[in-house]
Formats: structure tokens, C-alpha cells, sequence
């Protein structure tokens, strides 16, 4: 049927080709992070990376998927433990065992979807949240890892991740780098396949994509197992990071979902590049709030509702929408090559 | 031989509202049927229930002879079930040519680099492919339906069911589309189509239904069903005796 080649299809467009290129300073600035930053700059950086990380995460959940999950903090908390778990009883080591914790999670998320995609909107959310709840406890009641008062990271076994202080300190930079950016890859590589399609797809219109032969829950159960892959190990990071796990910090709705809620929907709820501004400006915001003590949570609700408001799909949103712009190539451009003849059509 | 799409005996309400009292319908391959009716009378939710988006109360549907009364959606789009919504659904944050994609590759089961040639194609069929690249959820209502259309027949359906295509065209427009649909129609694809621009309906079915208190109420030759009496009194308004 097809004489010669009229079009091709393009991923990349200009606003991506100068996103990508920033994106290559920004991560070889950050990597070299060590050389220029100090201590405290390194763990703020850190910190920051893992929740860009675990932001772009739920961003897949809730905002591609549909999956409005406040339950997330049960695969934080179960990558947490399952680390220092590994560490104490097994003798794994920290960095082996951030990877043993991803599919470990990945597995459990599996019964625990059973349970909740039977919950529609709201309920979903509250039947998420019972889960991590459900974990808290469970995590309470395991008295090797100190119950409901929570264990330390073994001495030995920190030590045993670099002899020096400071060569530590920059093994767990670069490793919430890497992870961050690992997350962040698999994500976008998820996103340009043709499951992404279909993901994009469920995120603007799910009854269409039923109609046009998408199995939408098939495509909601795989972004829920793998985002619990990736949380775990993101929050098996985070707890190696902080040498201390308890069931409270672990199961925190407050830290590792109403924050991620926030950084996402300021940032842009569906879209890849929401998470990561919503990331820089509740960093910036903390900062430069936090002294103001409860007050600095009260301006943080008015943001958020004020974005909502003025901007349903977030900051990020609101730019692309009347730019045109994407900072990574996702988009599939269809672009007419025009030496050729226009139209082939049949009855032309 | 069994017909390509049958409904049987199929009832539905909502409430009070019964929308579907015991139809029955049936399609040969190859087949162009209308369907009209008053505003309300059910149209729409027929095709939710032949496409699984409505659940029948009662009744069964086939395709093809197969009971598919229980298929998800997905399933009987992947059967060669397509359709057009009366309320356009875009995929508002992806491009035109992006919809289309998604339509072809998932609809039909093939690779995403295998569709693009066949999507392109139907781009420029529909009279979409200047806007190929623009966001859907910025089109107007007209090329709204146009992407409609586009996307149902890129999941290469055996049976297209359009749902009101051709409601604000020019006159111009119109006799485009209706030269479009006697194309697919040619290409051996049955056709479903409910509209209330009856002269495009009389230039492409060959069989014409009228659907009214949840029952069709007459069913045949598209101008004797146009012309009856019982039509013209239900239908358009008309009292028949005046
Ligand atoms: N999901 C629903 N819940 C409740 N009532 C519904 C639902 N869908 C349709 N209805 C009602 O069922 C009746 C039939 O609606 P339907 O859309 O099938 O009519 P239609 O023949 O397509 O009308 P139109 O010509 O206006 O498109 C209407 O009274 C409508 O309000
Ligand atoms: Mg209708």
C-alpha cells in the first residue's frame, strides 16, 4: 500500500531536546554534589532525591493510573524493615539488601491488590490506608526488630559499609542518586512502551480505553506492583539513611503520603515532570518556612488549596498546557515529510 | 449463516426509566442499519449495552454467534466491536495522532511501530491530519467526532457503531462523511450508525429502525419506514390524522 515514506514519527521535540540537555547538567552537578556540597547539604540533597523519587512513584499510581493511594507508607515502612530485618537477623548487607526488598514488596503488593482494587474512589483510598495501618502493627509486634520502640542499625553492619565517616556519607549520596534516577528511568522507559500508551491512555479517558481494547485493570495491577517495588526500595534507602526504623516513622501517613500528595498535585499530577518541581518547592518552602513552626504547615495547606484552585493540573500543568512543552521526550510527534506527495488516498 | 451481531431479548432500566424492553436485533455481515428515535428513547445506551459499558438487565448479545454478554469492553473491541461515543471521549492530554495509536495498537492487538503507517492514513481520511500533533482535549466538537470516528476505525472493526457523527456538519462536510462511511462499508464492514440527520441515514443504510418506549416500534425499507405513519406521529411530532 505504502509507496515511499511520507512521515516519520518523533519522540523528542525542542522544549525536550533543552529538557534533556538541563536534565544532563542538573544530574552531573548533583553527582559531583560531594566535591562541593557539605554534610549537611548532602543529606538535605539526599533527602530530596528520595522524594522526588517517591513523589514520581505515586505520580504513577495516582496520577497515570488512577490509584488514589494514601496507603503508600505500607511499602516505605515494609522496605524499611525488610532491610534492617536483613541486616540484623540475616547479615545482608545494606545495599544488597535495598534490592531483596524491592521484589519482596513487589510480591506482598500482589495479595494486597487482591484485597483493595475491590474498592472503588474513596473507598480504595481508606481500604490503602487500613493495609498500612495493618503493617504498622504487625511491624509493632516483631520484638527482634524492637516492637513498637524500634531498632538501630547495628553498628558493624554500618561500618561495614565504608571504614571512614565521610566515604559513608558519600556511598549513601550516590546511592540515593543512582536509586532516584533508576526510579526516575524506569519510569519514563515505562512510559514511552506501549503499556505507557495504554497508561496515558487510562489517565485522560478510562472508559474510552476499555472501548478502544485496553485491559484496564491488567494495566492498574502491574503500575500497582511495580510502584511497590520501587517505593520499598526507596524506603529501604530512606531508613538506611536514617540508621533507625520504628513503626511510626515507617508507617508514617504524614511524611511518605500527605507530603507526596502535596509535592505532586503542586507540582502536576500526571505528568513526569510534576514530582520533581513539586519536589523543589516544598524543599524551598520547608527551608525557608520551618522556623515558623505550625504556622509553616497552615501556609503549606493554603498553597495547596491555592494551586488546586488556580491550577488543577499543577504548576507543571499549567506551563505545558500553554507552551506545548515536555521536558523528556515522551510525546509520539507525527511529522509530514513534505517533499513528498501530500496525500496517497485512494479515492484522491 | 449466524448474523455478526445479535441482541436478544435485551431489557435494561434506570430507575423508573425503562430504556430497553425485551429488543431484539439482529445484524448480517455486511449490513447498514439506522436507528432513530425521540431524544431519550434508549439509542445510546443499545450501544453501551452491545459494547459492555451498560449492563442488560436481561438478555443476551452476540457476536458472531458467540455469547459475549459477559465480555468486558476491552474483549469485544478486540472481537472487531467498535464504536463511536455520542459525547466525544478523547484522551484530552495526548496528541491526535496519540489517540489514534492507542485505538489501533490496543484495539487490533499489534505492535505500536506496525499502526503508524495505518493511522497516518486514517488521519488524512478523516480530515484530521493537519492536527495530528496538537492536544485532543483542545480540538473543537466537530473534530471531537472527527477523532471519534478516526480511532473506532483504526481498531479495523467488523461491526461500527456511530453514535450522532454527522449532527453540525456543513453540507459539505456531510457528503465527506457520508462518502467516508460508504467507503468502510465497502470495505465489508457492518454499520450500526443512530442519527438525526435523516437524509445522511437514507443515503447510506439499507435498513432503517425506530426505536421508541423501549421497543422498536418499525423496522425496514429506510424511505417506506420514514414515510409510515406511526413515524411521523412518534417521531418527528406530526400528528398522522391531521
Ligand atoms: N447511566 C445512566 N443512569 C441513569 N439514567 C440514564 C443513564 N444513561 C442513560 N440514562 C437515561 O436513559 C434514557 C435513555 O438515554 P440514551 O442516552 O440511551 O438515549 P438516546 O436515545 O441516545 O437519546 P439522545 O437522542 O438524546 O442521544 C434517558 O432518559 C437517560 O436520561
Ligand atoms: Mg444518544
Amino acid at each position: 500500500m505504502s509507496e515511499q515514506v511520507r512521515y516519520r514519527v518523533e519522540h523528542a521535540t525542542r522544549s525536550s531536546r533543552i529538557g534533556v540537555g538541563l536534565i544532563a547538567i542538573v544530574l552531573m552537578v548533583l553527582a559531583l554534589a560531594p566535591f562541593w556540597g557539605d554534610r549537611q547539604m548532602l543529606r538535605l540533597l539526599a533527602e530530596l532525591l528520595t522524594f522526588v523519587a517517591l513523589a514520581s512513584l505515586w505520580n504513577l499510581l495516582a496520577g497515570y493510573a488512577g490509584l488514589v493511594s494514601v496507603g503508600q507508607q505500607a511499602f516505605v515502612g515494609l522496605g524499611g524493615y525488610l532491610l534492617f530485618a536483613m541486616v540484623i537477623l540475616a547479615g545482608v548487607h545494606p545495599i544488597a539488601a535495598i534490592f531483596i526488598a524491592g521484589p519482596i514488596a513487589a510480591a506482598v503488593s500482589i495479595p494486597v491488590a487482591a484485597l483493595t482494587f475491590r474498592l472503588r474512589g474513596a473507598y480504595f483510598a481508606i481500604g490503602t490506608w487500613v493495609v498500612a495501618e495493618v503493617f504498622r502493627l504487625l511491624a509493632s509486634q516483631v520484638s527482634v526488630l524492637g516492637g513498637g520502640s524500634g531498632v538501630s542499625l547495628p553498628a558493624a553492619a554500618v561500618i561495614a559499609m565504608a571504614p571512614t565517616r565521610q566515604a559513608r556519607e558519600f556511598e549513601i549520596y550516590w546511592l540515593a542518586l543512582a536509586l532516584t534516577v533508576l526510579v526516575l528511568a524506569a519510569i519514563v522507559t515505562l512510559l514511552r512502551s506501549r503499556h505507557g500508551l495504554a497508561l496515558t491512555a487510562i489517565r485522560d479517558n478510562e472508559v474510552a480505553a476499555q472501548s478502544n481494547g485496553i485491559d484496564v485493570t491488567r494495566v492498574k495491577l502491574i503500575v500497582y506492583v511495580l510502584t511497590a517495588f520501587g517505593t520499598a526500595m526507596i524506603g529501604a534507602l530512606i531508613f538506611l539513611m536514617k540508621l533507625r526504623i520504628s513503626p511510626d516513622t515507617a508507617f508514617s501517613v504524614n511524611d511518605w503520603t500527605a507530603f507526596v500528595i502535596f509535592i505532586t498535585v503542586i507540582g502536576g499530577i500526571g505528568r513526569i515532570e510534576g514530582p520533581i518541581i513539586g519536589t523543589i518547592i516544598f524543599f524551598f518552602m520547608r527551608q525557608t518556612l520551618s522556623d515558623l513552626g505550625s504556622l509553616y504547615l497552615l501556609i503549606m495547606g493554603a498553597v495547596a488549596i491555592v494551586v488546586m484552585l488556580w491550577a488543577p493540573k499543577g504548576l507543571w500543568g499549567l506551563i505545558a498546557e500553554r507552551y506545548g512543552w515536555q521536558a523528556l521526550p515522551l510525546q509520539r510527534h507525527l511529522v509530514f515529510d513534505d517533499t513528498a506527495p501530500r496525500s496517497r488516498d485512494k479515492r484522491a | 449463516m449466524a448474523p455478526i451481531l445479535a441482541l436478544e431479548n435485551i431489557s435494561k432500566r434506570f430507575g423508573a426509566v425503562v430504556v430497553a424492553d425485551g429488543i431484539d436485533l439482529s445484524l448480517n455481515e455486511g449490513e447498514a442499519l439506522g436507528i432513530i428515535g425521540p431524544n431519550g428513547a434508549g439509542k445510546t445506551t443499545l450501544f453501551g449495552i452491545a459494547t459492555g459499558t451498560v449492563t442488560p438487565d436481561a438478555g443476551r448479545v452476540l457476536f458472531d454467534g458467540k455469547d459475549i454478554t459477559r465480555l468486558a469492553p476491552e474483549g469485544r473491541c478486540r472481537l472487531g466491536l467498535a464504536r463511536s461515543f455520542q459525547i466525544p471521549q478523547p484522551f484530552s492530554g495526548m496528541t491526535v495522532f496519540e489517540n489514534v495509536v492507542v485505538a489501533a495498537a490496543f484495539g487490533n492487538n499489534e505492535r505500536e511501530a506496525a499502526v503508524y503507517d495505518r493511522c497516518a492514513d486514517l488521519l488524512e481520511r478523516c480530515a484530521l491530519a493537519a492536527k495530528a500533533n496538537k492536544r485532543a482535549g483542545g480540538l473543537t466538537l466537530l473534530d471531537r467526532k472527527r477523532l471519534e470516528l478516526a480511532r473506532a476505525l483504526a481498531t479495523k472493526p467488523r461491526v461500527l457503531l456511530l453514535d450522532e457523527v454527522a449532527g453540525g456538519l456543513t453540507e459539505h462536510e456531510c457528503a465527506t462523511l457520508i462518502a467516508l462511511i460508504k467507503d468502510v462499508r465497502a470495505e465489508g464492514v457492518t454499520i450500526v450508525w443512530i442519527e438525526h440527520v435523516v437524509h445522511a441515514l437514507l443515503a447510506t443504510v439499507d435498513r432503517l429502525a425506530v426505536l421508541h418506549g423501549g421497543k422498536f416500534i418499525a423496522s425496514g425499507d429506510p424511505h417506506k419506514v420514514i414515510r409510515s405513519a406511526e413515524v411521523a406521529e412518534i417521531y418527528m411530532g406530526i400528528d398522522a390524522d391531521a
